[in-house]
């Protein structure tokens, strides 16, 4: 089998070269790392930027007088414009630094819900939403008496589009989807359904936490409401995530949680709130977490989506074609639109024990649920095992990955 | 690679492929479900016991070798037995499988249950070894749902 020609111009060496953590060996085999949709490596730019500022600039941000907070104010903000810029929002005031993507979730469920949503309204999701964003919506149903809808999904793992459009409604207030399944690798048309949602008044909420390190992210072109990724799966810290809301949206929803920083005055009588996105961000924030992200997000530009994801299709097709050619291995998740994920398991072998065997070849995958339970009920599974790619895999990840699948079945026998 | 045949032992891949007390028990007197949240792993257990005596146990469920094979073991290990022995048993198996991996071993407590020491070379599995265990207290207590993660 030929390794794809499409690869020609991504100098992959060189990338790998720029990810230390990727340089070593693991029970004595050079690491091949396929976790990547539960986290992806940093590269060196990362850590640096993260060091820097602790080395030279570490002061709280937004009441120093002093040359070491204003320069760690202006990082914090100039991260907030590199944040903007890379999911193509309209200002800076949508850009809502959290911790993760359940948070800004759960700001939107909380905030925005407890406000929009009253007994009998509907919240609609899909069938291979992460727990993230299946949980918040539940709570928030409880809380007010909505209806929870879920759309399905066929055998595939692609989205039935048609049930989509039937469960929407008047009563829609809420749609909350996936733009990429981090169990399956489906991606979800959420430009097209985010137009369907809005045809019947709904706000839509876009959870891009898998998508947005395999394609480039356009909250305009979207149109989505409310746009949600974490800052450790676009190859930057854990502990940084961001919430986008429209400004308009974001102006009409009460803060979340109250503190210092978020307020505009304070008296035991009243508080007034300050402007955005600082509404939303209450106490001292993760300081060097939107600098390292910035240092990441400048770095996948530097790279170019078109070409990360050229890389990562033409290497998502190479590894269909050979894990799928392995006799008692099935793929989990064939839609037809897909990126990064192959989701697997294997006859009579349990994805626990593939994920221990595989691990002692060198070889990082997940095993397990992936967070998304109701997926599994889907197909009838406990589990699969799942590798994940990024923009730092090769063909040669692959091939070995392969290889520690046939030693599982060897071992297991 | 040593580690990896220590702990998939053929001991070990037998019971998984073929488990012994596997299925349901009409007549349990006493019963728990063990889960571990984390991998997904599920079973349940079922007692039949009499005065102190463990008449029958069987086990059903899901999970990867190392927990299939655990229960199944656990099953024969304790069939017939007395609850207090089951529980002398539990004792024995808890430690092995937290003992550190430098040191020896008491396999004239653990007997044949000894082939679960390979587990300690490989901390995420620990649970998977001792959920039916953990499920087996359980159900000898009276609760109905243990959990290990």
């Amino acid at each position: 089998m030929a390794a794809p020609g499409a690869l020609a111009t991504f100098d992959v060496a060189a990338i790998r070269s720029q990810f230390p953590a990727l340089d070593q060996l693991v029970h004595g085999k050079p690491l091949v790392y396929l976790d990547n949709a539960a986290t992806t490596q940093k590269p060196q730019v990362v850590i640096d930027a993260i060091r820097r500022y602790y080395e030279h600039d570490n002061a709280n941000i937004h009441r120093g007088v002093h040359a070491l907070s204003e320069r760690a104010s202006k990082m914090y903000e100039d991260a907030r414009e590199d944040v903007r810029a890379f999911i193509n929002a309209r200002s800076t005031t949508e850009v809502v630094f959290t911790r993760n993507t359940t948070e800004g979730i759960n700001i939107v469920a909380c905030a925005w819900g407890d406000e929009n949503v009253a007994a009998g309204d509907e919240i609609l999701i899909t069938a291979m939403e992460h727990h993230s964003n299946i949980v918040p919506w539940q709570q928030l149903c409880k809380r007010s008496g909505a209806i929870l809808k879920v759309a399905p999904i066929d055998d595939r793992g692609a989205l039935i589009v048609e049930a989509f459009e039937q469960l929407l409604g008047p009563r829609t207030k809420m749609v909350a989807m996936t733009q990429l399944s981090n169990a399956l690798g489906t991606v979800v048309p959420v430009a097209e359904l985010t137009t369907k949602a809005h045809a019947v008044g709904a706000t839509v909420l876009v959870d891009g936490s898998q998508a947005a390190y395999h394609f480039a992210t356009d909250v305009q072109a979207l149109n989505c409401d409310f746009f949600v990724f974490t800052g450790h799966k676009v190859y930057g810290p854990t502990g940084i995530g961001v919430l986008y809301g429209k400004e308009a949206i974001l102006e009409a929803t009460p803060p979340f949680m109250g503190g210092g920083d978020m307020i505009g005055s304070v008296t035991f009588e009243e508080s007034t709130w300050n402007v955005l996105p600082y509404k939303f961000e209450a106490g001292t924030p993760h300081i060097s977490g939107p600098i390292g992200l910035a240092a990441a997000i400048r770095f996948v530009r530097g790279i170019g989506f078109d070409s990360i994801h050229a890389h990562e299709s033409a290497l998502l097709a190479y590894a269909t074609e050979r894990i799928s050619a392995m006799p008692g291995v099935t793929i989990i998740g064939t839609a037809p639109v897909k990126a990064s994920v192959i989701s697997f398991v294997m006859d009579g072998i349990h994805p626990h024990d593939i994920g221990t065997i595989v691990d002692r070849e060198g070889v990082a995958v997940r095993t397990g649920h992936h967070c998304a339970q109701p997926v599994m009920d889907r197909f009838g599974i406990p589990a699969t095992a799942r590798a994940s790619l990024a923009m730092y895999n090769t063909t040669a990840d692959i091939d070995t990955l392969v290889r520690a699948l046939a030693r599982v079945q060897e071992v297991m026998g | 690679m040593s580690d990896l045949t220590e702990l998939y032992q053929e001991v070990i891949l037998d019971h998984n492929r073929r488990p012994r007390n596997f299925g349901a028990l009409a007549d349990a007197t006493h019963r728990a479900n063990g889960h571990n949240p984390l991998c997904g792993d599920k079973l349940t257990l079922a007692l039949h016991i009499e005065g102190d005596r463990i008449i029958n146990v069987m086990f059903d469920g899901s999970g990867c070798a190392i927990s299939k094979a655990s229960a199944s073991l656990m099953t024969d290990a304790i069939k017939g037995h007395t609850v207090a022995e089951a529980e002398t048993l539990f004792d024995a198996f808890h430690l092995m499988v937290t003992t550190p991996i430098s040191d020896p071993i008491d396999e004239s407590q653990i007997g044949k249950l000894a082939v679960f020491s390979g587990v300690r070379e490989f901390p995420a599995r620990v649970k998977c070894a001792s959920l039916a265990w953990h499920t087996l207290k359980a159900a000898l207590s009276g609760a109905q749902v243990a959990k290990t993660e």
